[in-house]
């Protein structure tokens, strides 16, 4: 395998991941920049990281945003996690295909489409935006990228388990939650956390069905932008892209060693 | 244990087993159906019907700005009045506006070239993270997936602090005393296809990298053992076999930039026409709805094919995986 | 090993007009959609009885396995249970347990806790469970695995904590898919005398799917032999070997030699045969075949005697030919003969000395001889 791996795969991976990280580094470089232009190195400051927590406008914004993202992002989980078992599960049900097309269709959907739309629908039915309608608006878009995560795990989740289960008296329900559940965690999680940063990211929804008083972050930031940027955005990305990085990084330290013990075991057990 | 409970154990169960406690996991099971499914009917399905009705609304000055309101307490009469007051002026207008047309042609385009770009762009990535060592791939994997978890708004905005004339791309040509006079990036169609490319780029990778890391490399070697030159094995074995990721991959990227609205916006300056842009100041601008729904309408007509090529896609590769 | 085989002599239910069938499948069908997988079939096994269902994948034999477990329901016919329709009843609510070929060894649990699942789902307390686990582990000798997870097990071992949650409550039946499936050749072999055991020392009924004869053989009391969704046969190992059915029954256990033919004359003793391609056979095992009918003769290469010299008997269950092929087994020779029709006729003689005394080698003229009692005939 090491010997196709050739100078030129080497070469495009490293080319290509310069071109993802680029404008990440620069991002996190700046946000240390004494000068407030953001492209001009004026010296080495963290002044940006005080003032980023006296700016109230941007902080009330982050909590928003922070609490839409838990709320959506958990509720997202419970109906895709129920999705995926339908597409799985329930290969004959009438409707079987307008549900699927409406599960697949939001992960492509221009989100301007799905915001105009979901904007339409909540004020037919006379619901004040705010804060509960970005929520239901990133329920229904996150939910359908959870259940395509969902989904593919358990389409290669082995479904003797589960006969196992029940034929040792398990019931069906039981069944679930002792050992389908637990077998697809991994995947449950990981759709939680991809809902939760879509969630966090989105600005085009939340412009188009949030409120007053439910600012999100990335339309704060966003009008921001527009009026040219201070680099205490550059501060909250950082903090944002610290914590997500020892996050995943650590993450991908413990699932690192327990591979190893993994293998160790499996060669230890093996030989025993 | 002895026999005897064995058979009691074994032999109690068989009563319980009733009409009721089936009926019962009848309706449990129809739950997992029935609430995603209403969810996605109100949340999604439903509102495209609002948007088509009041794209055939009147703009209105009032709030919400469209009349008739959807407002069916008159009954059956009251219904046909609201069928009367419907009308197709929103759709007559887009068509004589040249602006609309160009915008969605604009849009295409720019979608169509960008998709191409980033195929190129990510299929060489995906191909060497692929035959990258089996014990390197999880990391690289994560590595494409964590730019994700950063804000993509911020990611573009990095591209207008490289971009710019006085950025940092200019600075260091200039520096290497490549150019003299800045180049103009910022605010051009190139401007917008980097900043596709750039933000579209892991949803390229990723079914890419699914597609080909499933292949069993001993093709490429038998090809190459049956006289075929490694250009060649690449066009008759590896880059057929990797088409049910490239179409998925293209599928992911055309759809959403024909409606993208953020990077036009921050990257594509005030002449870049596209349609997801038009939508957004029809709406938040020019505070006329039914324009907008309108306009959202014929995008979605544009986008109902490739989305349901997409739908057959899924659905199919999800029949493969059983 | 001794005295199970004396056990196992005497232990033949299916000969007895009296003996109640444990298990029915009464003309049971099953149907996924335009296929059908089980059609028509009745079989009937007794109480702790070893079955197997032998047959060629798609045969039907993992269906019946989890119709009777309850995962597919019949689309016609019943099963029987002790006297009791298992029609409508829920796998969870069944007195039977599996070992499934994949083992799915729940991988987030420990063995200790894979094997408590099916103890607990059954409120058995405690304590009790512990005792019962413990015991299990002591039968599979996995004592000092108890609190490792699968995937920290070898292929052997997990076999064995398959069979123990399996057996741990005890059921009426235990069905086992592909038992031995994964498992490498060696380590089958000692497997299969490990289950023997361990059904007789449980006294439980074990229904055993496989697609491998030898391992049917080896540990059935009774084989029944599935084609294409029907029963083909079901007897002993012995019977269905030395006594098949039928020329799929014959072909499909062990290796044999088929001479097609006419029924020249018959009696009470046996039958005289005109084979196609110029035999004269004698048999004694002619069934019900009568004179003038066209029959087939099934022979088991090791009946077949293989000599540089004609036998001294006359014409009868003789034929002349020519040394074709040779493969030296260790234990035997295997010898194809070439007819002078073109017929080969597969033999195996044992190699009783280490030096035969009649060496035969390529080309040679050799001629075959059987004896009456040899073959069987099968009607066409």
């Amino acid at each position: 395998m090491n010997s196709s791996w050739s100078r030129f795969n080497v070469t495009s991976i490293v080319l290509g991941f310069a071109f993802l990280y680029l404008p990440i580094v620069l991002l996190v470089v700046f946000s240390f920049n004494e000068s407030k232009l953001v492209t001009v190195w004026g010296g080495f400051s963290t002044k940006w990281y005080g003032s980023l927590f006296q700016n109230k406008g941007l902080m009330d914004a982050a909590w928003v945003t922070a609490r839409v993202a838990l709320i959506s992002a958990t509720v997202a989980t419970v109906l895709g996690t129920l999705a995926a078992l339908t597409l799985t599960r329930y290969t004959r049900f009438r409707g079987r295909v307008l549900f699927s097309g409406m599960v697949f269709a939001p992960l492509v959907m221009p989100e301007v489409i799905t915001g105009l739309s979901l904007l339409l629908l909540f004020v037919a039915v006379g619901l004040d935006r705010g804060f509960l309608t970005v929520t239901l608006a990133h329920i229904t878009l996150t939910m359908c990228f959870v259940a395509v995560v969902v989904q593919s795990r358990l389409l290669t989740f082995d479904r003797s388990l589960e006969e196992a289960a029940m034929d040792l008296g398990a019931p069906p329900v039981k069944t679930f939650f002792q050992i389908t559940f637990p077998v697809i965690l991994p995947a449950i999680i990981s759709g939680w956390m991809l809902a939760f940063t879509l969630s966090l990211d989105d600005l085009v929804i939340a412009s188009f069905t949030s409120g007053p008083g439910a600012t999100t972050l990335p339309m704060k930031i966003y009008s921001q932008v527009r009026l040219g940027v201070t680099p205490e955005i550059n501060a909250a990305c950082t903090i944002l892209i610290a914590v997500v990085a020892i996050g995943v990084i650590a993450a991908s330290v413990v699932n690192k060693q327990r591979e190893v013990q993994r293998l160790r075991d499996e060669q230890a057990a093996q030989r025993g | 244990m002895s026999d005897t409970a064995i058979v009691a154990s074994g032999s109690s169960p068989y009563e319980s087993s009733s009409a009721l406690v089936r009926a019962a996991s009848a309706v449990k099971n129809r739950l997992v159906i029935i609430v995603p499914y209403l969810w996605l009917l109100v949340f999604f399905l439903v509102p495209f019907i609002i948007v088509f009705k009041i794209s055939l609304s009147q703009s209105a000055i009032s709030m919400p700005p469209y009349t008739p309101a959807l407002d069916l307490s008159g009954g059956i009469g009251g219904f046909w009045t609201l069928i009367k007051q419907l009308s197709f002026d929103n759709y007559v207008w887009l068509t004589q506006d040249a602006l609309y047309f160009n915008a969605y042609v604009s849009s295409l385009t720019i979608a169509a070239i960008s998709t191409v770009l980033t195929l190129i762009v990510g299929y060489p990535i995906a191909y060497g993270m692929a035959r990258a060592p089996a014990t390197l791939r999880p990391t690289l994997l994560m590595l494409v997936i964590l730019p994700f978890w950063t804000s993509f708004l911020i990611r573009v905005y990095a591209w207008i602090g490289i971009l710019k004339p006085e950025g940092l791309l200019n600075q260091l040509l200039q520096g290497l005393g490549l150019i003299n006079e800045p180049l103009i990036i910022l605010n051009t169609h190139t401007a917008i296809f980097i900043g596709i490319v750039y933000s579209y780029l892991p949803f390229m990778i990723l079914p890419l990298y699914s597609a080909l890391e499933k292949m069993d490399y001993s093709l490429i070697e038998a090809a190459q053992d049956l006289g075929c030159r490694p250009i060649g094995a690449f066009w008759k074995v590896t880059f057929p076999l990797s088409i049910p990721g490239v179409v998925a991959g293209c599928l992911l990227v055309f759809i959403p930039v024909v409606g993208e609205f953020v990077i036009p916006d921050l990257l594509g300056g005030s002449q870049t026409l596209m349609i997801g842009r038009t939508l957004w100041n029809e709406f938040f601008n020019n505070r006329d709805w039914p324009v907008a729904s309108a306009v959202a309408i014929i995008l979605l007509m544009v986008l109902v094919v490739p989305i349901m090529f997409f739908q057959h896609v899924q659905a199919r590769s999800q029949e493969q995986g059983r | 090993m001794k005295s199970l085989g004396s056990i196992r002599r005497s232990f033949t239910p299916w000969n007895d007009p009296a003996a109640k069938p444990y298990i029915a499948f009464e003309n049971v069908t099953k149907r996924f959609g335009d296929f059908t997988a089980v059609n028509n079939l009745s079989l009937t096994v007794f109480e702790r009885e070893f079955f197997a269902l032998l047959g060629a994948s798609g045969c039907g034999k993992s269906t019946l396995l989890r119709m009777l477990a309850g995962f597919d329901e019949p689309t016609a016919g019943r099963i029987l249970l002790d006297g009791q329709d298992l029609r409508g009843i829920p796998p969870y609510r069944r007195p039977v347990n599996m070992m499934f070929q994949s083992y799915a060894l729940f991988p987030h649990m420990t063995v200790e806790a894979n094997i408590a699942f099916g103890l607990k789902q059954e409120g058995m307390p405690k304590a009790e469970i512990g005792t019962r686990v413990a015991e299990m582990l002591r039968l599979v000798k996995l004592e000092q695995f108890a609190k490792r997870k699968p995937h920290q097990l070898s292929g052997g071992q997990r076999q064995r904590v398959a069979l123990a949650r399996s057996v741990a409550k005890r059921p009426k039946v235990l069905l086992l898919d592909e038992p031995l499936g994964a498992l490498d050749k060696k380590l089958r072999e000692e497997t299969q005398f490990e289950l023997m055991d361990l059904q007789q020392s449980l006294g439980l009924t074990f229904i055993v799917v496989t697609h491998d004869q030898e391992e049917a053989m080896t540990m059935a009391d009774r084989i029944a032999i599935l084609d294409k969704g029907e029963v083909m046969q079901v007897a002993t190992p012995a019977e269905v070997y030395e006594a098949p059915s039928s020329r799929f029954v014959a072909g499909f256990v062990g290796n044999v030699n088929m001479f097609e033919g006419t029924v020249a004359s018959r009696d009470d003793s046996g039958a005289r045969i005109a084979s196609s391609n110029g035999l004269t056979i004698m048999t004694k095992n002619a069934g019900a075949a009568s004179a003038g009918s066209p029959v087939v003769f099934a022979i088991r290469p090791e009946k077949i005697k293989v000599s540089s010299r004609k036998p001294a008997n006359d014409d009868v269950n003789v034929a002349e030919g020519e040394i074709y092929d040779i493969a030296y087994l260790g234990d035997m020779t295997v010898y194809h003969v070439k007819l002078a029709d073109g017929h080969v006729v597969k033999t195996s003689s044992l190699n009783a000395s280490r030096i035969s005394d009649d060496p035969l080698s390529w080309n040679d003229r050799a001629w075959i001889s059987f004896s009456p009692d040899a073959g069987v005939v099968l009607a066409k």
